[in-house]
């Protein structure tokens, strides 16, 4: 597939106050037509990037295109880059429709084909006959759909969004979540989404670029990101993840021996070379985890069960393997099958394919 | 056996000592309110219409002027038996003073025919019309007679007229009062322009500093705050002496533009219109800034962004979206500043010529110099009334819910 790049950032560096480098050498291209979400823990430079794609800081060094044109010295507003921002900015002395016409009454879009418009973008996030009330008269809901609304009626070649649905609560963000993303699919406008919610960004994104400390630790699709996480931070930061310490005893392509603390071994996948005795930490995924046989290829781990917790749909185990305390396992539920009780010893096994020796934590 | 209470009756009974309870919580200020404000406007406003003075000293006349019907003619004999009367009492009681005083402010010249009157007077005679005529021929002439009519009390539209310079013809209709003694819509009119240029001309200066001052870091902007609020900690009066050291012939102003070369003679700087302006600019400065500037300060830097990222250059998401939401900001600084400067007097009063004076200073002179209550409260209430069709108005302009601070 030949990759149409809409945005580059080609070497791109930030600093505020001259010491540290809020972002260090940002180099991302996002395609066009795509959704991309910039992901990682406050503080990591995720504004920062979108402020610089939008015109509102400048990078300290190195570029970013637009369409192949440099955005150097370009002012923001001629660079038609819509912007949702996080507590959506809706200007309180207009009404919603005229909030939703004003980037095209300043485009000078005549104010009767303006009006059109800026309805049919008010249908388009399913907000009819609010038009004439203030911001204040909305729900949050509401607001986020008009701050979309007036975000996307310009047709802008790209749209960014700063943490969108940080300030709605759990259930209308995830009806929001799927609303932003059907609108993607039909409107096929490229979108820069910004978030620290990692489930967010797993449901929502075509590509997540997840962020710490001012570097890109992994550009991948979410299930990339999930199952082949480059390092301990990406794994950690996407999803729940157990953690072996140990060393590596010895390496054969992508298998690595791995002996862990308490003098077990275990087999592990190891997508980087390491060095015979490194230290690494094995992450593996509570899901992942058996108490049944599962065939060959696997590793067994004995345990002992520290407290069993009931979901409704599964069950997790918290139990002591391999010297950690804090072990999950996470079992689907079935009536049929007992469950352990506190105190039971277990053989936990899980597939060699599952277990992943990655950069050592701490 | 006590009933048990509605639901109704309950609500209503603990609603009943919430609302005491807030009640008593304000009860002091508007008792201090109703005492120092309410009472005070209101005496203000009844003295301007008010008028007992001469039916105090010469209550015959004014019992018997009623009687005077034909205004075009002289009132009958009755009446001036009862002046005559009138004249002889408080002559003896020493009040002819005061009934000379008042007429005098209606009808130039009133107060020699009551003493001329008094001293000519004799005890008896047989007309007093043909007596008092004898004595003095003005009293032949209505309009003397009017101005006693008028000033019968108990109430009175003299003063009023008077403040907006319109008097009372003899048959009793309106018409203007003749061109010597019309000064009060000049100065009204004058007091309006005053009050105006200064809040332009705050708004002018002031509206970049409240922008300043709301968008610097803190630690650049309180000590620019400490230097709009230091007027605040420095008597009026001694920073209106202070213009008038900075702004005289002689003065640093003029000297440094004539050093410079810029000018040959002096500029006329004080005593003047441009004076007054300056100073009470100058003065007023901190009332028009402070309540733009908590507005600002409230203005999220996020709305500019927002404007900008949807393709409003910066002019534009400055007038479109800055500026409105300033709106309350300017709204209620320029209606405080405005306000102010209608009743400002200390400043002007030093600072302006003789033709700068504003009404405050008409009213200071009646009360303290001719204590002639009834025009200083008719001024008084002139300038009230003014201010408040003013308010309204401007409320309605700039739309109900603005004219507050944030
Ligand atoms: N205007 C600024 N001046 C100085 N430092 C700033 C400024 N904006 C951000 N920073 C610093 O830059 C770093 C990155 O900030 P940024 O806002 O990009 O983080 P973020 O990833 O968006 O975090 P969050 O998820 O909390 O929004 C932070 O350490 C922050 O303190
Ligand atoms: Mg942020």
């Amino acid at each position: 597939m030949g990759e149409d790049i809409l945005v580059a950032f080609r070497g791109v560096q930030k600093t505020y106050d001259g010491d540290t480098l809020v972002v260090k050498d940002l180099n991302l291209d996002i395609r066009r037509g795509e959704f991309l979400t910039l992901l990682g823990p406050s503080g990591s430079g995720k504004t920062t990037s979108l402020m610089m794609l939008a015109g509102f800081e400048v990078p300290t060094q190195g570029e970013i295109l637009l369409d192949g044109v440099s955005l150097h010295n370009m002012p923001p507003h001629q660079r038609d880059i819509g912007m949702v921002f996080q507590n959506y900015a809706l200007f309180p002395h207009m009404s919603i429709l005229e909030n939703v016409m004003f980037p095209l009454r300043v485009r000078k879009v005549p104010r009767a084909q303006a009006r059109a418009r800026a309805l049919d973008a008010l249908a388009m996030v399913r907000l009819e006959g609010l038009d004439a009330r203030r911001p204040a008269q909305l729900s949050g809901g509401q607001q986020q759909r008009v701050a979309l609304a007036r975000a996307l009626v310009f047709q802008p070649q790209l749209v960014l969004m700063d943490e969108p649905l940080g300030a709605l609560d759990k259930q209308l963000r995830e009806h929001m979540q799927m609303e932003i993303k059907h609108l993607h699919a039909r409107l096929g406008v490229t979108v820069a989404y910004v978030t620290h919610d990692q489930t967010e960004a797993l449901t929502m994104s075509d590509r997540i670029a997840v962020f710490n400390d001012g570097i890109i630790q992994q550009l991948d699709s979410p299930r990339g990101l999930y199952e082949n996480p480059r390092n301990s931070f990406v794994a950690h930061f996407i999803g729940e993840n157990n953690v072996l310490h140990g060393h590596v005893e010895s390496q054969d392509g992508e298998r690595a021996l791995v002996r862990l603390e308490d003098g077990q071994c275990l087999r592990a996948r190891c997508p980087r070379a390491t060095l015979r005795g490194s230290r690494t930490s094995v992450s593996i995924r509570p899901e992942r985890l058996h108490l049944e046989e599962i065939g060959s290829d696997v590793n067994a781990l004995p345990g002992m069960v520290e407290e069993v917790i009931y979901h409704g749909d599964h069950v997790r185990l918290r139990a002591r393997v391999a010297g950690n305390e804090d072990f999950t396992i996470k079992l689907r539920y079935r009536v049929s099958r007992p469950i352990p009780e506190p105190g039971d010893a277990i053989t936990v096994s899980v597939a060699v394919e599952d277990c992943l020796a990655l950069d050592p934590i701490g | 056996m006590s009933q048990p209470l509605t639901l109704k009756a309950r609500l209503h009974r603990a609603e009943r000592r919430r609302k005491l309870g807030a009640f008593a919580l304000v009860a002091p200020l508007l008792l201090f309110l109703l005492v120092t404000f309410l009472v005070p406007i209101a005496d203000m406003m009844r003295r301007a219409v008010h008028d007992p003075e001469l039916s105090q000293v010469w209550p015959r006349v004014c019992g018997a002027i009623d009687t005077w019907t034909d205004r075009a003619h002289l009132p009958g004999e009755s009446v001036f038996a009862a002046l005559a009367a009138d004249i002889q009492e408080s002559h003896k009681a020493r009040t002819l003073a005061t009934a000379a005083r008042r007429l005098n402010y209606d009808a130039a010249g009133a107060r020699s025919l009551v003493f001329g009157t008094a001293r000519a007077l004799p005890s008896r005679a047989s007309s007093w019309t043909e007596t008092l005529i004898a004595i003095d021929e003005r009293w032949a002439n209505p309009e003397v007679w009017a101005a006693v009519a008028r000033a019968s009390g108990p109430l009175t539209s003299f003063f009023l007229l008077q403040a907006v310079d319109l008097e009372r013809s003899p048959t009793g209709g309106l018409r203007a009062a003749p061109p010597d003694e019309s000064i009060y819509v000049d100065v009204l009119t004058r007091t309006f322009v005053v009050a105006f240029s200064v809040t332009g001309l705050c708004l002018l200066l002031g509206f970049p500093v409240a922008y300043l001052l709301a968008n610097l870091p803190d630690r650049l902007a309180y000590p620019l705050m400490i230097l709009v609020l230091l007027p605040f900690w420095t008597s009026l009066l001694v920073r209106t002496a202070a213009w008038v050291v900075l702004l005289q012939d002689k003065g640093l102003v003029n000297e440094f533009l004539m050093t410079l070369g810029l000018i040959d003679d002096p500029l006329r700087l004080i005593f003047n219109r441009v004076g007054v302006v300056i100073a009470m600019t100058h003065v007023l400065l901190p009332f028009l800034i402070l309540p733009l500037y908590s507005v600002m300060k409230g203005i999220k830097p996020v709305y500019m962004r927002a404007a900008r990222s949807l393709g409003a250059p910066p002019t534009v998401a400055f007038v479109r979206i800055y500026l409105p939401q300033t709106l309350p900001g300017i709204g209620a600084g320029t209606l405080l500043t405005f306000i102010l400067a209608l009743g400002y007097y200390i400043t002007p009063a030093l600072v302006g010529g003789a033709s700068d004076q504003m009404l405050s200073y008409f009213i200071a002179f009646y009360t303290s110099d001719t204590v002639n209550w009834g025009m200083a409260a008719a001024l008084g209430t002139v300038l009230l009334a003014a201010t408040l069709i003013l308010y309204s108005v401007y409320s309605r302009l700039v739309g109900h819910g603005q004219v507050k601070p944030a």
